[in-house]
């Protein structure tokens, strides 16, 4: 720090680091002001309410540790939900991450309308959550749907996805395949980062086309297949949005907006931990028992977010 | 190994001196592995032509086949979406009569204006409230030096990856109770003129990128930190600061789970994408009138897409890949 090296008289000195101290907080206040409120109070209340019998009519009563007896042992759709949110990370990441980086692959082979295919591949992605699932369940609808209809034509019989238990998990991993462009770019981008020599060198030491991928692009891309992993994970705990409008459409129950259906039709099949937070907390107005299944999102987040933090390479990587 | 590789362009920046040869580090773990076998024979230059040839056929009939999966919904919902009421229910997939009505119908919707411009009202108070208190947040933590800067960054980094859901019942208990903000769209932006965790880790990657030198000289100039701020780094962080405006405003407009937890139970608050998914109910079987307004859902969105890609490009390589 040049200037402070200027100052010799220690008084002043000391007159600066202070300066300098409220400036650092000026500038964090939002952050801080933000951060404490936003997120350190409510954190604290959902404890606080995880211990309460509260309805949000009459005042909360203390229940001690039966809301979490109840969500942990008895309550039926806590094990669905569990199950479904795993099964959506596990199936819907890996595949998101390999069909991202076979486009990727792909995008950087292509010698002809190179542009015309990565606007085509990236813009699904671009599709708002709620637009792209009404869109999907139309097309994939049983009864009327193109889908189905140009399958029955070639001779196939097709399944039908959102309202059939067993596909309607795999429907939603195919629209999540749709929107694959953000990790398309991500792919695409370190791919082309790969040292063209290393291609050539392998080349001439006689490397087929698999042996060139296992031996030069992986070693090269893996931190990038690994943030693609983590923030997958992240992202597919949060699952909401997709599955929830999924479920309703599919059901074609017609009472109005707003509707009081409970969320994972068919069967609890597309019921992830997130939206049974929501039912329970704006449907059931249990919110006890709403408030003890946040934090276990919440401690099954941290985990995730721990484990990456170990591995923050990618992340950080840009601190001084 | 006895031979030295003919290429004109090794060693590689990362070949180390420890190789004998003048080959790359790569080239040595590719052979090692594979030592035992012989080198394939180069081929014939006219089978090499063919198989490059085949190779060629082959990625641009994978490219078009990708193609067709991105691209058929759109045209898909496009074709329903002009069709007649009849013929949306037939399963046919040409329509009959090119029904533009469908799209005026929509608008005629009740409530679909009033959606635009909650949505509207949503995303742009929302994307000038996040940069403005995101930017001296992201300042301070790529270019101030104080202790428990380290912790703030992780802790910034940790809220970004946190589920909304963890938090959003005694939120909105306050909102609903304390402010009775419930109803309207006010409880989602009110939070972002307070900073919003993606939006700080992104401008700080961003403004890490700016070298000290200009901040410094800046201040030997007699800037203070604010003048530094508006002065120097606003201007020099303008792409960092349209990426992650971009992606904000996106955020708004397909966020689901916020206007549904405030807005739900007035109607008038409702966002697009809020009001969307009740479209279908409202037209119980009306698959063209539901397709129409899916696209002017998406329309918005493309579009700023197309007038905006070099600052997305920008925020795709923020994200955070770089290392």
């Amino acid at each position: 720090m040049s200037l402070t090296q200027r100052a010799a008289d220690p008084a002043a000195l000391r007159r600066k680091r202070a300066r300098e101290r409220w400036c650092t907080l000026g500038f964090l206040s939002p952050w801080l002001v933000g951060f404490s409120v936003f997120f350190g109070y409510p954190l604290l209340a959902t404890v606080y309410f995880s211990f309460m019998h509260y309805n949000q009519i009459e005042p909360p009563t203390f229940v001690g540790l039966r809301n979490w007896a109840y969500v942990l042992t008895q309550m039926p759709l806590f094990g669905p939900a569990l199950w479904n949110t795993v099964w959506l990370v596990v199936v819907m990441v890996a595949l998101r991450v390999a069909f991202g980086l076979g486009v990727g692959l792909l995008v950087t082979k292509i010698k002809a309308g190179v542009g015309f295919f990565r606007t085509a591949f990236y813009i699904p992605y671009l599709a708002p959550p709620v637009a792209a699932t009404v869109a999907f369940v139309f097309l994939l609808n049983p009864g009327t749907g193109p889908v189905n209809g140009l399958l029955a034509r070639i001779g196939i019989h097709a399944p039908n996805w959102f309202n059939d238990p067993a596909w309607a998990k795999p429907s939603l991993v195919l629209l999540s395949l749709w929107g694959i462009g953000d990790l398309m770019v991500i792919f695409m981008a370190a791919l082309l980062d790969v040292p063209r020599e290393q291609y050539e060198a392998a080349e001439l030491d006689g490397a087929g086309p698999l042996s060139r991928f296992r031996y030069v692009t992986w070693p090269n891309i893996t931190p990038i297949v690994m943030f693609a992993v983590v923030t997958g994970v992240v992202q597919t705990m949060q699952y909401y949005t997709q599955a929830l409008v999924a479920g309703k459409l599919a059901s074609g129950v017609t009472i109005g907006p707003g509707s009081q259906i409970q969320p994972g039709y068919p069967d609890h099949s597309t019921l992830t931990v997130p939206q049974l937070v929501w039912s329970l907390g704006f449907q059931n107005f249990n919110t006890g028992a709403a408030c003890v299944l946040s934090l276990v999102l919440f401690a099954l987040a941290m985990a995730v977010t721990t484990l990456l933090m170990r591995k923050r390479a990618g992340l950080l990587a840009a601190e001084d | 190994m006895t031979t030295p590789a003919p290429n004109p362009s090794a060693p590689g920046p990362s070949a180390p001196a420890l190789a004998p040869a003048p080959a790359p580090a790569a080239v040595r773990r590719t052979s090692g592995r594979r030592r035992g076998r012989t080198r394939r024979a180069p081929g014939r230059p006219g089978s090499r032509r063919n198989t490059r040839l085949l190779h060629w056929i082959a990625v641009h009939t994978g490219a078009v086949a990708a193609a067709l999966f991105f691209v058929l919904p759109f045209v898909f919902v496009f074709l329903t979406s002009v069709m007649s009421d009849r013929q949306a229910m037939s399963g046919e997939l040409w329509p009959h009569g090119w029904h533009w009505s469908n799209y005026t119908e929509v608008f005629r919707t009740p409530g679909f204006l009033d959606w635009w411009r909650n949505s509207l009202m949503y995303a742009l108070l929302g994307t000038v409230c996040t940069v403005c208190s995101s930017v001296p947040v992201a300042y301070a933590l790529a270019k101030f030096r104080f202790r428990g800067r380290r912790t703030a960054v992780l802790l910034v980094i940790s809220t970004m990856m946190l589920p909304p859901q963890v938090v959003v019942i005694p939120m909105y208990l306050v909102w609903a109770q304390q402010f009775h903000l419930a109803g309207t769209l006010w409880p989602l932006i009110i939070p972002m003129a307070f900073g919003d965790a993606y939006s700080i880790f992104l401008l700080r990657q961003f403004l890490l990128t700016i070298p000290k030198e200009y901040v410094e000289s800046a201040k030997v100039d007699g800037c203070g930190e604010l003048r530094t701020l508006l002065r120097i780094v606003v201007p020099m962080a303008k792409p960092g600061i349209a990426a992650v405006s971009l992606f904000q405003f996106f955020y708004c407009w397909n966020d689901y789970f916020g206007p549904q937890i405030y807005a739900a139970q007035n109607p008038g608050a409702w966002t697009l994408s809020y009001g969307l998914e009740t479209f279908k109910t409202a037209h119980s079987v009306n698959w063209n009138l539901t397709m129409a307004a899916t696209l002017l859902v998406m329309a918005p969105v493309i579009l700023v897409f197309f007038f905006a890609q070099k600052a997305f490009v920008e925020g795709v390589t923020l994200t955070g890949v770089k290392g």
